[in-house]
């Protein structure tokens, strides 16, 4: 398939994840927000790690396999973000008894 | 001995170090040593120097200790130029100077110990100062001491500084001193532009070549200089002024040295003056002037100081006319002879105040009997500046004239009528002083008293040298070979007589204005004596006479033309340009930041979705910079 | 059309459609389960383009244990409800068309890079094997996944000191 496919639909999907943030006032739903602009991501350096791989196989058998190494790593970490970022939307509940963002403004003072 | 030349300026400069920095800790006696041993070193290795020069052979010696600024292609280096006409000068002010720091160890006992020692600290500074000055072998080195006398004449005339009015005498002499100053320092600049160096070798040797316009600029920029520090007209106003420092301060820096630095200068540079015709006129006419104008003035002053303070800027003016008419070995002469006989004055008003606490002289006379040696000191020294032979001022005096003659009737005519003058008021001043009675209170008459020897014997070694210094030029009409001065100092004034053919005047015209100007002399004595030794002239006076006792009204035309209007520009400035131009826009600079701020306060509402909003906005304005607008 | 082809844009509309879905949907159940099915449409991507590794990796971890973990918090806090309150209406326009220029100017960037004519490979290519990527990541990777396992440890840590109660 053509590069610019896969590129044209992450940056959809990127920018769906963009609105939703700015749009959406539920700290969960932003947070899956955040999860779909990593998976656009991630399905962009998939694409392009098969691109390379397609230009360069003759010369090197595991050509842009360090793509697919990256998407891995960022699945751990997205991971590891989502058990913290949960629990502090599970403390925010507990302490304000929403999860509306709004009620964060203590940047403000 | 020329290679330890750098000893001459150092050692004043350790006295002023120590004097300044210990001032705390001293004894009296301590500082007293310090400071008159430092100058008596310098004036001895000043005397080796001196038998040195004499010696046949001898070569201008440029000692150089370092590189002082190095710029470009321009090279200064800090260096010292050992010749006849600085080595002369260093004579005159270490040994001037000396007997000046003895004499102030016994004038100056009364005041606290450190301030006794900053007195010592400052004088001091004052010889390393005008040691640089007149050792100097560049004009840049040159320009660092004619500041450093400048400051420390400030310094020094300001040294009762509790008492406001010395502290405007002190600043009117510094302010005025900075006007001569940036004269100099244009020409400085006009030469490093024009000759691309400030050496005295180089820059004479190049004049030659220069366009006499060029020079006519250089010599006349100088030559302000020269007005500001040696107060001729338009700037003499501050030394008169400057007579509210310590007597031998005005003795030392008002009279013998300092004043005398921009005649150093001219005939230092006497070939750029030589080439530029204009100048000299315009200095002959300037010094003319000068000298009739203060000695008019002179006539006519009460205070025993002043009246000194314009004969000594009536002197410079006769200075300066030998320099007009290309008669430089005359002005160094009568510099050398003015430095002993007026710094004699000086010394001898000063001990006549430091007896009778008073400076008027209506409330002086008869202190013939009550001060013995300072009265025949006084006395020698008044024959001396009236130019009675066979005293020094006789001689050198009688050589400006004669070269004044030569050069232009105009200029003897007014010389000799001013040496009428200066002989009328230096007898009115030493009659109203010494001769007839006691006009004070009785209280004062009881604590007359002849000064201690620390004064006395200053005064007289000054009067020694005031009688017989003058047969260091005695004229060529009498002997053959007799002007000593003269062979000494001639390899400095060899550029410039080999310019210009010096005419000598015939042997018996030369004669006939020597018998002139005595005459004229005599004439002034006696009438002054015979007129002011019975009748003091007590009341103000009238008519011309207070014309002349208020000094011609210059001072306040001076306040009138420039110190008002400038004072008006400056609170014209300060209330309205700062008030409503400067701080309304400092204000307004404050007041927008705060609205501006308040403003965008607003925008930080806490919510973390306004953030990313517009974190996003940002983003996207980057992408379409960066993207779209840069290529 | 080719069924790879047939497939790659049936995969395309529906991970689009349902991330918009994600965005609009009332209700945060609704929004996680619209999510998953992004999710599933992703690893039908991946498995397109023969990363088969990643595709059930993406499956395993997004789909399946974080997506839970969203859910689970959901209804801990019982919030399928329609509770949300709703944003300023401005705002929301505000954050539509912010999100819009940001992909205008993407497209825009984009339309012409050099590399639009490349072909990504699908259907075929080794290096999307487990062996393979075993390989790297055990040979080239090893650090790095090591620091990731302490990451893990933190982040567990973090969670676990934020969840628990005073």
């Amino acid at each position: 398939m053509p590069i610019n496919y896969y590129i044209f639909l992450s940056v959809a999907l990127f920018c769906i994840g963009v609105a939703g943030v700015l749009t959406r006032r539920n700290a969960i739903i932003i947070f899956m927000c955040i999860e779909l602009m990593l998976n656009a991501v991630n399905l962009l350096l998939v694409a392009f790690s098969k691109m390379h791989h397609a230009a360069l196989a003759a010369s090197n058998a595991s050509a842009g396999i360090n793509g697919q190494i990256f998407v891995f790593f960022i699945m751990v970490v997205a991971a590891a973000e989502v058990s913290v970022g949960l629990a502090i939307i599970v403390m925010m509940y507990r302490n304000t008894h929403s999860v509306d963002v709004n009620f964060l403004n203590r940047l403000k003072h | 001995m020329s290679k330890l030349v750098y000893l001459v300026p150092l050692s004043p400069f350790i006295g002023f170090l120590l004097n300044g920095l210990l001032r705390k800790n001293l004894s009296k006696s301590l500082t007293g040593i310090i400071a008159c041993g430092t100058v008596l070193v310098s004036f001895i290795v000043s005397l080796l120097i001196f038998f040195d020069v004499r010696k046949d052979g001898f070569e201008t010696e440029i000692v150089s200790l370092f590189n002082f600024i190095h710029i470009g292609a321009l090279k200064i280096s800090f260096a010292f130029q050992v010749d006849q006409l600085s080595v002369l000068f260093l004579l005159i002010i270490t040994g001037v100077g000396f007997l000046i720091h003895v004499y102030s160890t016994a004038y100056m006992h009364d005041e606290e110990n450190d301030h006794f020692a900053r007195y010592f600290a400052y004088l001091n500074l004052f010889v390393f100062s005008m040691l640089i000055l007149v050792l100097g072998a560049n004009y840049v080195i040159m320009f660092i001491g004619w500041e450093g006398v400048g400051l420390c004449s400030y310094l020094l005339i300001g040294y009762w500084f509790k008492n406001v009015e010395y502290g405007n005498a002190a600043k009117k002499a510094f302010i005025m001193n900075r006007i001569g100053d940036l004269g100099f320092l244009i020409a400085v600049f006009w030469m490093i532009s024009k000759f691309g160096a400030v050496t005295f070798s180089e820059v004479f040797s190049k004049a030659p070549t220069a366009p006499v316009a060029v020079l006519t600029g250089i010599t006349l920029l100088l030559f302000i200089g020269a007005t500001g520090k040696s107060a001729q007209i338009p700037l003499y106003t501050w030394l008169p002024d400057a007579m509210a420092g310590p007597t031998p301060v005005s003795a030392l820096i008002h009279a013998a040295t300092m004043v005398t630095a921009g005649i150093y200068m001219i005939a230092r540079s006497n070939i750029m003056y030589t080439l530029a015709p204009t100048t000299q006129t315009v200095i002959a006419i300037v010094g003319t002037a000068t000298a009739l104008l203060a000695a008019s003035i002179a006539v006519k002053q009460n205070d025993i100081k002043k009246v000194l303070a314009y004969s000594t800027v009536s002197q410079l003016g006769y200075m300066f006319l030998a320099l007009g008419v290309g008669a430089y070995t005359g002005a160094v002469f009568h510099v050398m002879t003015h430095a002993f006989f007026k710094a004699l004055l000086f010394l001898g008003a000063g001990s006549v105040i430091h007896a009778a606490h008073e400076q008027d002289i209506r409330k002086m006379g008869g202190l013939k009997k009550f001060m013995p040696v300072t009265h025949i000191t006084f006395l020698l020294a008044c024959l001396a500046i009236a130019g009675i032979p066979p005293f020094s001022g006789f001689f050198s005096k009688d050589e400006i004239l004669s070269a004044a003659y030569e050069k232009n009737k105009i200029y003897y005519l007014v010389g000799a009528f001013t040496a009428l003058l200066t002989a009328f008021y230096m007898f009115r001043l030493y009659a109203t002083t010494f001769l007839g009675k006691f006009r004070g209170t009785s209280e004062q008459e009881h604590h007359l008293h002849e000064s201690p020897s620390a004064i006395t014997i200053p005064l007289i070694i000054l009067a020694i040298l005031a009688v017989i210094g003058g047969f260091a030029g005695i004229p060529e009409v009498f002997a053959k070979g007799s002007h000593w001065l003269h062979q000494f100092l001639s390899p400095v004034f060899a550029g410039s007589e080999k310019i210009k053919e010096v005419h000598v005047v015939a042997a018996n015209q030369e004669l006939m204005l020597m018998a002139v100007s005595v005459g004229v002399a005599i004439v002034g004595v006696v009438y002054a004596w015979s007129k002011f030794s019975k009748n003091p002239e007590l009341e103000d006076a009238k008519g011309f006479g207070k014309l002349l006792a208020d000094r011609w009204y210059v001072d306040e035309l001076y306040n009138a033309i420039i110190v008002k209007p400038l004072n008006a520009f400056g609170k014209f400035l300060n209330e309205v340009v700062e008030k409503s131009i400067i701080d309304w826009m400092v204000n307004g600079v404050g007041k927008a930041v705060q609205y501006g701020s308040r403003q965008i306060r607003l925008l930080q509402s806490g919510q973390v979705g306004g953030y990313v909003l517009l974190m996003v906005i940002g983003m996207v304005i980057l992408f379409i910079v960066e993207i779209f607008i840069k290529k | 059309m080719s069924p790879t082809q047939i497939l790659f844009w049936f995969l395309s509309v529906l991970a689009i459609f349902s991330a918009i879905m994600v965005v609009a949907s009332k209700s945060p159940v609704h929004s996680v389960l619209w999510l998953i099915v992004v999710f599933f449409a992703i690893s039908g991507h991946y498995i397109l383009l023969n990363a088969q590794f990643i595709a059930i990796v993406n499956l395993i971890v997004y789909a399946g244990a974080i997506m839970v973990l969203f859910l689970f918090v959901i209804m801990l806090m019982n919030l399928n409800a329609e509770t949300e309150p709703q944003k300023n209406k401005w705002l929301k326009i505000a954050g539509v068309i912010a999100g819009g220029a940001l992909l205008m100017v993407f497209v825009a960037a984009l339309k012409n890079a050099d590399l639009k004519n490349q072909l990504a490979q699908v259907n075929q290519g080794e290096i999307g094997l487990i062996s393979n990527l075993g390989m790297a990541l055990f040979h080239d990777y090893v650090v790095p996944f090591e620091v990731s396992s302490v990451l893990f440890l933190s982040a567990m840590v973090g969670a676990v000191v934020i969840g628990k109660k005073e």
